[in-house]
């Protein structure tokens, strides 16, 4: 795209069509012979990363789509059935939401990288404002995303963000109105949140194609923000930056794989695994982890208004980033001050995200207000003013000066080391005030599960067994509805053959109908049919249970969870550990307990429980020792019963579990060979350039 | 964009029948997509909403122009935070009213914002006495 290019095909066919549309020729002087710095370093790679993940969420958008139901009754059964029926389609929604995550940890470290290296700065202002225009779109885009699945946090996130508009002076309740087509969040919300998010993409694709354009008139910027002034300066793009953004982009994929096979919920909210009710609130609204520096930002104002204009304020002022940091050297390598601001501005923006998933009291939002400051005065005090004091270090003549000298001393930046490292102990003092304070509220024991870790199977014994405690236990109250009897006899399951479970299908009894009279009638069950519930409806459900209605359990083991706070959150990325929702309901069913401790006050009919948040649970004790009798001998006890119930509510979570185990595994495989193929092809292709 | 005529026409009142809410209790009904809280108040709630100075409340109503005289023992509100629009627990809270489990606002016995970052009153719905024992919501 840097203007007409002289490049000619060889082939005859091609030269015909290049005459006509010189379309090899745009291609050959953008992404082959395109002069790229020679001293980018591997931090430039997450442009080409950004446009694999866009690829990648687009084409995995598209297929999703095609299995999805856009509206509010029926959306959130069609994500469970697209997970559970469809071919690969776990896999293919656990790529397009975890992939929402990484686009937006990689944009993150693509807006840092600019900031940090001067990327911003004359001639690439235009190019530096349409970067903010895509952050913009993506966050846009990624909100109604997260809105389709229509589980809780979908529905009560999309009340809040649309809310936030309500606090436009004179129009805001008609522009609210306008964005939900209804009187409140419901089924035209949903609808045109479809609409909009199959449609912002490729808005996205069309700003991407300017931001490239503009890239590619202004040229690439470098560590060392010195423009290239020779041809030693710079390298051609193929295969140089190539296969080096090809090493970056399988490098991202293993992080990537990461979650998706191992850890797909991690980045998740349980409450979203429970259909919107908009009768019910969340004791706690957290948007995605993207959104919540500027969510605390947004909390930190007592005025609703002045709120709202902070948040977006904190946004918007990146445009103007340019003319605010007016210093003349670009690159913060030769700021010495600057250099100590931005790690100090990466550390602010850190504990603003972690501070925006914490409830707003006490010291929380004391500490939200001071780092809205610290954002703000990095862009309007910090910035300005280092243009005018800062003594920068002399930069390279050129970059080939540069890479030649390579300085040797790493001088460690002692000042920002100290104050990350004073922030960090703060944090984890609050967290263990914290901690201390919810000590009231028992914590679940972690059991030992066969199905954790990245090798973990289901005990089939404990599945078979679990599926007889369910069903004459659970089964009284709890359905079981996205579970069918087929599901018994699928791989990865409890292990019944075919005939096992039609005749397990066979024993229960399933309303259909009209017959040609006009009828209803009731036949035996096939294995096409799905568990029936123990109520016709919730408000049956809930009329015979004393107000409460028992919730159905296909997906209870992951729309349950607890706490687990810092520092536990960063150890468990590590660990893989997921299993806070089995953890929590194993020791709920053993948390009933007779003798009700001092100061704590049960309501009539409901029943002390020691795990149940809050204390007081509706279910009565379910399960007594010896009151389902096993055939493999295995003791027949409380602790028993809840561990073989809970790992078969873990499977009808999940029951694709292990394939997705499997895939992982082999997925990891080739990643680690291909990404080390890709760094030796690297090494050398670029040996004469270093 | 806006409403269509099916939502429209979903939005017509809607009548409520009182007599089963007892002293001190409150129902929760749906219309036009949002909670309403219909409250029976006890003499105390009703007591403690109008002994409160109006002046100094954030967003200054006397609870008499937020129920209808002769029916001063139901209040009938809006249950939407008007921070942002979580809906709020009643018989909650300091104030023997509202409190909103989001961000911690609490509303009194009047639906009257008390605390916390909330900038109005929980909204008052067009309704009126049809008898003695039902209301049109709308």
């Amino acid at each position: 795209m840097s203007g007409p290019s002289d490049y000619q095909p060889s082939n005859p066919a091609l030269q015909w069509i290049e005459r006509r549309l010189p379309i090899f020729g745009l291609i050959h002087s953008s992404f082959v012979a395109y002069p790229t710095p020679r001293n980018l370093n591997y931090w430039w790679t997450f442009g080409a990363i950004l446009s694999f993940m866009l690829g990648l969420q687009i084409l995995t958008g598209v297929i999703l789509a095609m299995h999805y139901t856009p509206n509010a009754d029926l959306a959130f059964k069609s994500v469970e059935l697209i997970v559970r029926d469809v071919n690969y389609g776990w896999l293919l929604r656990n790529m397009h939401a975890v992939g929402a995550s990484m686009f937006f940890v990689a944009v993150y470290v693509h807006m840092f990288r600019g900031l940090y290296y001067g990327s911003f700065k004359e001639p690439r202002e235009v190019l530096w404002i349409l970067g903010v225009i895509i952050y913009l779109l993506m966050m846009a885009t990624g909100f109604m995303g997260y809105v389709l699945p229509w589980g809780q946090m979908s529905f009560w996130g999309a009340t809040v963000i649309t809310n936030l508009f309500s606090a436009i002076p004179y129009v805001g309740e008609s522009i609210v109105t306008l964005l939900w087509g209804g009187y409140s969040v419901g089924n035209p919300t949903l609808n045109r949140f479809f609409s909009l998010h199959y449609l912002l993409p490729f808005v996205i694709a069309g700003v991407v194609v300017l931001h490239v354009w503009a890239l590619h008139v202004a040229g690439q910027n470098n560590p060392d923000g010195v423009e290239p002034k020779s041809e030693k300066d710079t390298v051609p793009f193929t295969p140089h930056a190539t296969i080096k953004d090809m090493f970056g982009v399988a490098c991202f994929m293993l992080l990537y794989a990461w979650f998706i096979f191992y850890m797909p919920n991690y980045l998740g909210d349980a409450d979203n695994y429970i259909p919107a009710n908009p009768g019910v609130t969340p004791p706690h609204i957290v948007p995605e982890w993207y959104y919540l520096p500027f969510y605390a930002i947004l909390r930190s104002i007592p005025n609703k208004l002045a709120g709202v204009i902070a948040m977006f304020g904190a946004i918007i002022i990146l445009c103007f980033l340019p003319w605010l940091d007016s210093a003349r050297t670009r690159s913060s390598k030769y700021r010495p001050l600057a250099k100590q601001f931005f790690w100090i501005f990466v550390v602010v923006c850190i504990l603003l995200g972690y501070l925006g998933a914490q409830p707003p009291e006490g010291i929380y939002v004391v500490a939200g207000r001071v780092l809205t400051v610290c954002y703000f005065a990095y862009f309007l005090i910090v910035l300005p003013l280092l243009a005018r004091i800062e003594k920068p270090r002399p930069v390279p003549n050129s970059i080939s000066d540069a890479v030649l000298v390579k300085t040797g001393s790493r001088s460690t930046p002692m000042v920002s080391t100290a104050i990350v490292l004073a922030l960090a102990g703060s944090l984890f003092a609050s967290s263990i005030d914290s901690a201390k304070a919810s000590e009231g509220s028992d914590t679940p024991p972690a059991n030992k599960w066969s199905f954790s870790g990245p090798f973990g199977k289901f005990d089939r014994g404990a599945l078979q067994r679990g599926l007889k405690v369910y069903k004459e236990v659970c089964a009284s109250c709890h359905g079981l509805s996205y579970i069918a009897f087929r599901n018994l006899a699928e791989p990865g399951g409890p292990g019944y053959s075919v005939a096992q479970a039609a005749a397990f299908a066979s024993e229960y009894k399933v309303k259909e109908g009209p017959n040609d009279a006009g009828d209803m009638f009731e036949r035996a069950g096939r294995p096409a049919d799905y568990f029936p519930s123990p109520f016709p409806n919730e408000q049956a459900a809930r009329a015979a249970n004393g107000g409460a209605a028992p919730p159905d359990l296909s997906l209870i083991t992951k729309a349950r969870s607890y706490k687990r706070g810092f520092p536990w959150f960063i150890f468990d990325f590590f660990t893989q550990y997921q299993e806070q929702g089995p953890d929590y309901v194993a020791a709920v069913l053993q948390g009933f307990e007779d003798k009700v401790p001092e100061g704590v006050t049960i309501p009539e009919g409901s029943y002390y429980n020691k795990y149940f948040p809050g204390h007081a649970i509706k279910m009565p004790k379910p399960l007594s020792d010896g009151q389902v009798t096993y055939d493999d001998g295995s003791p027949t006890t409380v602790a028993q019963y809840s561990k073989d119930v809970t790992t078969f509510l873990m499977w009808t979570a999940e029951p694709h579990m292990e394939a997705r185990k499997r895939l992982g595994f082999q997925v990891f495989v080739f990643l680690i060979i291909f990404a080390g193929l890709m760094y030796f092809t690297k090494k050398k292709v670029w040996a004469a350039s270093h | 964009m806006n409403p269509d005529a099916s939502t429209i026409a979903a939005g017509a009142p809607i009548e409520v029948d009182l007599s089963p809410i007892a002293v001190g209790q409150d129902i929760k009904v749906f219309w036009r997509g949002k909670p309403i809280y219909i409250s029976h108040r006890t003499k105390k709630q009703i007591d403690e909403a109008r002994a409160v100075n109006v002046a100094s409340l954030p967003d200054p109503q006397s609870d008499e122009a937020r129920v209808k005289s002769g029916h001063e023992q139901w209040l009938v509100v809006i249950g939407i935070c008007t921070h942002l629009g979580c809906i709020p627990i009643a018989h909650e809270g300091s104030y023997d009213g509202f409190f909103c489990p989001c961000h911690g606002s609490q509303y009194d016995s009047s639906g009257r914002i008390r605390q916390g970052p909330a900038p109005a009153n929980l909204p008052v719905p067009p309704y009126q006495f049809v008898s003695d024992t039902k209301i049109q919501i709308g």
